[in-house]
């Protein structure tokens, strides 16, 4: 099995919008990635545009669609599908989430909750050993943003996260603005979290931006909404984070209400300078 | 065990209250509440996908209207697929049985002309034949021939200008008045990088099925009687807009030995 790795830097995310400021820039970003549902087309515009930006970049195939988390079998067509765009772009990385998007061949296009137990815990292990071998490349598993728990958790999702790593050697993907959603929605303290993460797995952290709102409770609610800039607050939890792991590869995320391409670069630079700041903060404790 | 909510009853109500707004939050679900962010993310998204397939039709009836439609539509007929570039083709049906738009009777051509884009868009590849080839192949051998067309191509008949109130819709030409009663054949492919939709005419679109039903460029010839000025044109019209990915095998062989290798 393969262990395709991204570079620690700051890469951004590869939309089409940006394709020819990418091109004309000879690159404009660490790396980029996608994804790999939108490039499941049978052929088309897409296809060459990515294998461009390929040609300049390292690429990170980030999945959305196999539904790890789900009750069902994971869907062999679609492995097929991952399997083919993997051997055509040889991406630096695969990255998948935990979490189910299909039920009953219903696909829900949204990244969806399960109890964290040792029966959910058995399956995920199990879809994830049948990705991997059939993908023959190691995959990352990222942390999901959550709105509320869910009856039948009996685990933390870090002792799940490890556990499941463990079973299968996977790595992780840690999405810190996830981190920070979800500890806002159920309560708990997202730098305790990060504290208690297994970073030595962590193969990639995504940012984003997050939407909040206020609920009839004056409880405040957090949006996992990848439509404006990282908020402060995560940058900061970042920041803490690489000063204790070192730098790692980071993306920024942006999914809805594309901005110019400038506004992703000036995002990513902000990642590069903290990386950088981690970078000489280790060498001074060295 | 306490209060027995199986991983197996989380999923399957979940995916349920998912689709029905009417249904309340599972029991599963902490807070029940929250449940309704979920419930919008998979309505919002999808509906998101339907707009940025359908622009004309959301411009032709305005927003409110079309995110009212698209929620029944995404609700009753959500994607069996996770490609999600390969959802809403059964949205054109649906939007002509849709009561509420029938006073908009040209909305499913519309929509089928942005169906057919999007199908274009992502269709399998396949390298156009070159028009300066057809003088290489013999008129009897062209006669015999089955062409076999572009996979991205479709057509598109309609009893309304739909393909001028789509392009006008989508600010591809200026607006302006339109005889409504001027029935239009449209058609989409995309030979080489960029998706080509236009109008064309009646013989041109009878042409076209014939061929992509299999008839012979001979029979095909027939069709048009007494008027093989016009065949003439539409077949020339054929390899200039470079819809012909090959002529069929006998043809082929003919033109390999005259081309002597």
């Amino acid at each position: 099995m393969t262990e395709p790795t991204l570079p620690s830097i700051s890469g951004l995310p590869f939309k089409h919008g940006h394709f020819d400021e990418i091109v004309e820039a000879g690159g404009g970003a660490g790396w980029f990635e996608v994804h790999a549902e939108n490039y499941m087309g049978a052929g088309g515009p897409p296809h060459r545009m990515l294998e461009e930006v390929r040609a300049l970049r390292p690429l990170s195939l980030h999945g959305v669609g196999l539904s790890i988390g789900g009750e069902g079998r994971l869907d062999r067509d679609h492995l097929n599908r991952l399997k083919a765009l993997i051997e055509r772009f040889q991406p630096a990385s695969f990255s998948e989430h935990l979490a189910w998007s299909t039920h009953d061949d219903v696909y829900f296009n949204d990244l969806l909750p399960l109890p964290y137990n040792a029966a959910t815990l058995t399956r995920v292990a199990d879809h994830i050993d049948e990705a991997q071998e059939a993908l023959g490349v190691r995959m990352l598993l990222e942390n999901p943003s959550s709105y509320t728990e869910l009856a039948g958790s009996d685990m933390s999702e870090i002792d799940f996260l490890t556990e499941v790593a463990r079973r299968t050697g996977c790595g992780l993907l840690l999405d810190v603005n996830n981190v920070y959603v979800s500890a806002n929605n159920q309560g708990f303290a997202p730098d305790a979290y990060l504290a208690e993460f297994p970073t030595h797995l962590v193969g990639e952290v995504h940012l984003a931006g997050h939407a909040a709102e206020m609920e009839a409770d004056s409880g405040r609610l957090l949006i996992d909404s990848h439509d404006r800039r990282v908020d402060a607050a995560v940058w900061g939890l970042f920041k803490q984070l690489i000063a204790a792991t070192g730098p790692l590869p980071v993306l920024i995320e942006w999914d809805a209400d594309i901005p110019d391409f400038a506004v992703l670069q000036a995002e990513a630079a902000i990642a590069d300078r903290a990386l950088a700041a981690a970078r000489g903060e280790l060498i001074a404790a060295q | 065990m306490t209060a027995a909510v199986s991983a197996s009853d989380g999923e399957a109500a979940m995916a349920a209250a998912l689709l029905a707004p009417d249904l309340p939050a599972p029991a599963a679900v902490a807070n029940g509440r929250r449940f309704a962010v979920y419930r919008n993310n998979v309505a919002v998204g999808l509906i998101d996908a339907i707009a940025a397939t359908y622009p004309a039709v959301l411009a032709l009836v305005g927003e409110d209207f079309f995110r009212a439609a698209a929620r029944e539509f995404v609700l009753a007929h959500p994607p069996r697929s996770p490609i999600l570039i390969e959802y809403g083709g059964d949205f054109p049906d649906w939007i002509v049985g849709f009561p509420p738009a029938q006073g908009v009777p040209y909305l499913g051509d519309v929509a089928r002309i942005e169906w057919a884009w999007n199908r274009a868009y992502n269709a399998a590849d396949a390298a156009p034949m070159d028009a300066a080839r057809l003088a290489e192949v013999s008129p009897e051998d062209l006669i015999a021939s089955r062409a076999t067309l572009h996979p991205s191509i479709s057509l598109i008949a309609s009893h309304y200008p739909a393909m001028s109130i789509w392009a006008q819709a989508t600010e591809r030409v200026e607006r302006s008045d339109l005889d409504m009663a001027a029935a239009e054949h449209g058609l989409i492919a995309r030979p080489d990088e960029t998706v080509d939709a236009r109008a064309i005419s009646s013989p041109m679109a009878a042409f076209l099925s014939a061929l992509s039903s299999g008839a012979t460029i001979g029979a095909a010839a027939e069709a048009f009687g007494d008027e093989q000025d016009l065949f003439a044109e539409c077949l020339t019209a054929l390899f200039q807009l470079r819809l012909v990915v090959g002529l069929d095998a006998a043809a082929e062989e003919n033109q390999q030995q005259e081309g002597g290798e």
